[in-house]
């Protein structure tokens, strides 16, 4: 053979190095063993789609980058929507969901009793009637809603007590002119130590005997910058309030601690019942002047709202994670027109028509995939923010994140659909001939 | 020695809107295993719609196409694709290697799309690319490379898998004068040293100097088919041109009588 090489006339050439000159390395054929299956594991398909996104980060970036917005809203919009839910319905749970209040009206203390008479399963029953009045300190007056409660009142409220004690129902007969002042409320009137001074209301002079803890806002006021005086002090020696029969005194509204949750309709109804008797009201309701509200009812009325809200603005979301899965098409038939010659050159070696199509298709899902991944990540990261920064917590659900992830993954796959098409379908002459 | 390619009349007829376009029109010839055949001819005279159909990319109108005793004129889509990938190697004038990976990878890819596991993927890249004298070369990208050297990776790609064919099609047409003889040496050699049958389609005669056989096309013919090298006056008895000859087998005798010439 090498006789031949040097006798043969075309051998103008430098010659090749030595090495293959004297043992020149060959290349058996492939064994069937070696050859395999003779077609591209599905695996490899997808490291060729990991090696061409990862060959140009860039585009992959910017191609994603509607995904990774569309997901990160989703979670985002899902998380604070839950927040939000948790911090209304824990606010009411505060005053308790186990809670009916009797609201307007001209009911009355006898009221009140005649309900204790029924025997209902009742934990609590606490009377409040109350009207904004000016409060004297030495060092300040403050405005605030004085209300007058009965001892029920601290459980009903699930209130602690940070000084003192709160007043007792030998307080409230004997009519003691004692005063429990809301956290907020005693800081104002006499910085740090309000316990033993005396404040003065109306002219006259009370006692402070307690102060709360900080509770906190709910959906009624806070409590915090409030003042409690026993009822009997509010009707006698402070605001009046008879009823119109001049025989009692009236209530501006009743809160009911039902023991057992189940017992709320049921103990609501009997209540009503007995108020439209006392008041000679109909009862079908149609004249009733008063009003019985049940807080859990109220609390799902309010959560069904949210939720609402939340799948709203979840959706708007989710709209613009379809619009990033649009982007993903834009980029991707861009990029097929950009590697024609790729893929001629890959069906010119040999690549199947569904080797060019699944590995677009999944280049496709892994952009998805991958922008998902981010999306959620980012979404987590505002949640947190959120969560930091306001009074809301925002937790992210695992079916949230599952929810907008599968979801990124399935707009990916749909979008790719067309341009992985239109690249398995090019003519691979035509491709390695375009410029 | 056997034949690995047998085209026996084929034609091809381009439909452009209601024209009908032949770019072959009856081509027969015969490549035997080992041969080192260059196609020649002006543009328009149909060696590029021979390439895609030697290349199995396009299959001829009428005719039958034999490659490695496959009939390649029925096959589908999905069937071409996997004969391109067992049979063929390919060399393109502008190399074709993907951008952003490396001269490794580039090798590897065909034997990818046809299942080998990579360890003898690497193990034959790493030998295929030593061939080809760019062992030193393995992980640069496209880019780092010169015009030469990066035809050179793209040979080492075309003979990783141990093809029964190289095409070649124009490999010097992008490459100076002095890199277009090496390319053209290695192909040589590899013709040569592995036994490759190879076949150059290109227009400049330089290179089909290279080549032991050369065919030439005109208007969708092949005109002439000749084993120049015979004449040259090396080989002590000039042999004369053979003009119009159709019969490719001929053509191999006359080589093989030269050879035996040599050899004794």
């Amino acid at each position: 053979m090498t006789d031949m090489v040097v006798s043969h006339p075309v051998t103008l050439v430098a010659p090749a190095p030595p090495a293959s000159d004297s043992h020149p390395l060959t290349l058996e054929p492939l064994k069937d063993k070696e050859s395999g299956r003779q077609r591209i594991r599905l695996w490899e398909i997808g490291s060729l789609a990991l090696a061409s996104l990862l060959g140009n980060k860039i585009r992959t970036l910017l191609t994603i980058l509607g995904v990774i917005i569309g997901v990160a809203a989703v979670v985002a919009l899902l998380a604070i929507g839950q927040g939000v839910r948790i911090w209304v319905t824990s606010s009411f749970a505060e005053s308790g969901t186990n809670t009916l209040t009797v609201m307007r009206g001209d009911t009355s203390m006898s009221d009140v009793e005649a309900i204790e008479a029924l025997q209902l399963p009742i934990e609590v029953i606490s009377p409040q009637y109350g009207e904004t009045a000016t409060i004297v300190a030495p060092a300040a007056d403050e405005s605030a809603t004085v209300m007058g409660v009965t001892p029920s009142f601290v459980k009903a409220q699930g209130l602690e007590l940070q000084q003192g004690s709160f007043f007792t129902e030998e307080h409230n007969d004997t009519v003691a002119l004692v005063i429990v002042l809301g956290n907020s409320l005693a800081q104002e009137l006499f910085g740090e130590q309000a316990l033993g001074r005396t404040v003065r209301i109306s002219g006259q002079a009370f006692q402070v005997i307690g102060v709360l803890k900080e509770k906190g806002g709910n959906s009624f006021g806070s409590v915090d910058d409030q003042a409690l005086v026993p009822i009997s002090v509010a009707h006698r020696r402070l605001f009046g309030g008879r009823t119109a029969d001049g025989n009692g005194y009236l209530v501006s509204s009743i809160q009911i601690v039902v023991k057992d949750r189940d017992d709320l309709e049921m103990v609501k109804s009997q209540v009503e019942r007995l108020l439209r008797v006392r008041h000679y009201l109909a009862q079908d309701g149609s004249e009733d002047t008063f009003r019985v509200l049940n807080q859990a009812a109220m609390i799902e009325q309010l959560t069904g709202i949210l939720d609402a809200l939340t799948i709203f603005l979840a959706s708007v979301a989710g709209l613009s994670l379809l619009v990033g899965g649009l982007g993903i098409m834009n980029i991707m038939l861009v990029s097929v027109t950009e590697r024609t010659r790729e893929i001629g050159l890959r069906k010119a070696i040999g690549a199947h028509r569904s080797d060019v199509l699944l590995q677009f298709l999944v280049e496709a899902l892994l952009m998805s995939l991958f922008g998902g991944l981010l999306g959620l990540s980012l979404g987590y990261g505002i949640a947190l923010l959120v969560t930091v920064l306001s009074p809301i917590t925002a937790p992210v659900s695992l079916w949230s994140a599952a929810l907008a992830v599968g979801f990124a993954a399935t707009v990916g796959i749909f979008f790719g659909i067309y341009p992985a098409q239109r690249a398995a379908r090019l003519d691979p002459i035509e491709a390695l001939r375009y410029q | 020695m056997m034949n690995m390619i047998e085209v026996t009349n084929i034609s091809k007829v381009y439909q452009m809107g209601t024209l009908e376009v032949p770019a072959l029109r009856g081509v027969s010839f015969t490549i035997r295993q080992g041969e080192f055949v260059a196609i020649m001819g002006p543009s328009g005279s149909g060696k590029s719609t021979l390439m895609n159909v030697l290349g199995c990319l396009d299959t001829p109108t009428s005719g039958t196409y034999l490659l490695d005793g496959i009939s390649v004129g029925e096959l589908s889509d999905g069937n071409l694709a996997s004969i391109r990938s067992l049979k063929l190697g390919f060399v393109f004038q502008q190399y074709h290697l993907l951008p952003r990976q490396t001269a490794l990878f580039n090798v590897q890819l065909p034997l990818l799309y046809r299942g080998v596991a990579g360890r003898i993927r690497e193990q034959r890249s790493r030998t295929a690319l030593t061939i080809v004298g760019m062992a030193d070369r393995m992980s640069h990208l496209p880019n780092e490379l010169s015009g030469g050297q990066q035809q050179r990776v793209a040979i080492a790609r075309a003979l990783v898998g141990s093809p029964s064919v190289i095409l070649a099609d124009e490999p010097t047409g992008a490459l100076d004068t002095h890199t277009s003889e090496e390319i053209m040496a290695l192909l040589q050699r590899l013709n040569r040293e592995q036994g490759l049958t190879v076949v150059l389609v290109t227009h400049n005669p330089e290179a089909a100097a290279y080549a032991a056989r050369i065919l030439t096309m005109r208007d969708g013919l092949l005109v002439s088919d000749e084993t120049p090298n015979q004449q040259l006056p090396s080989i002590g008895h000039p042999v004369p041109m053979v003009q119009d000859r159709q019969d490719g087998q001929d053509g191999a005798r006359w080589r093989e009588m030269a050879q035996g010439g040599t050899n004794q």
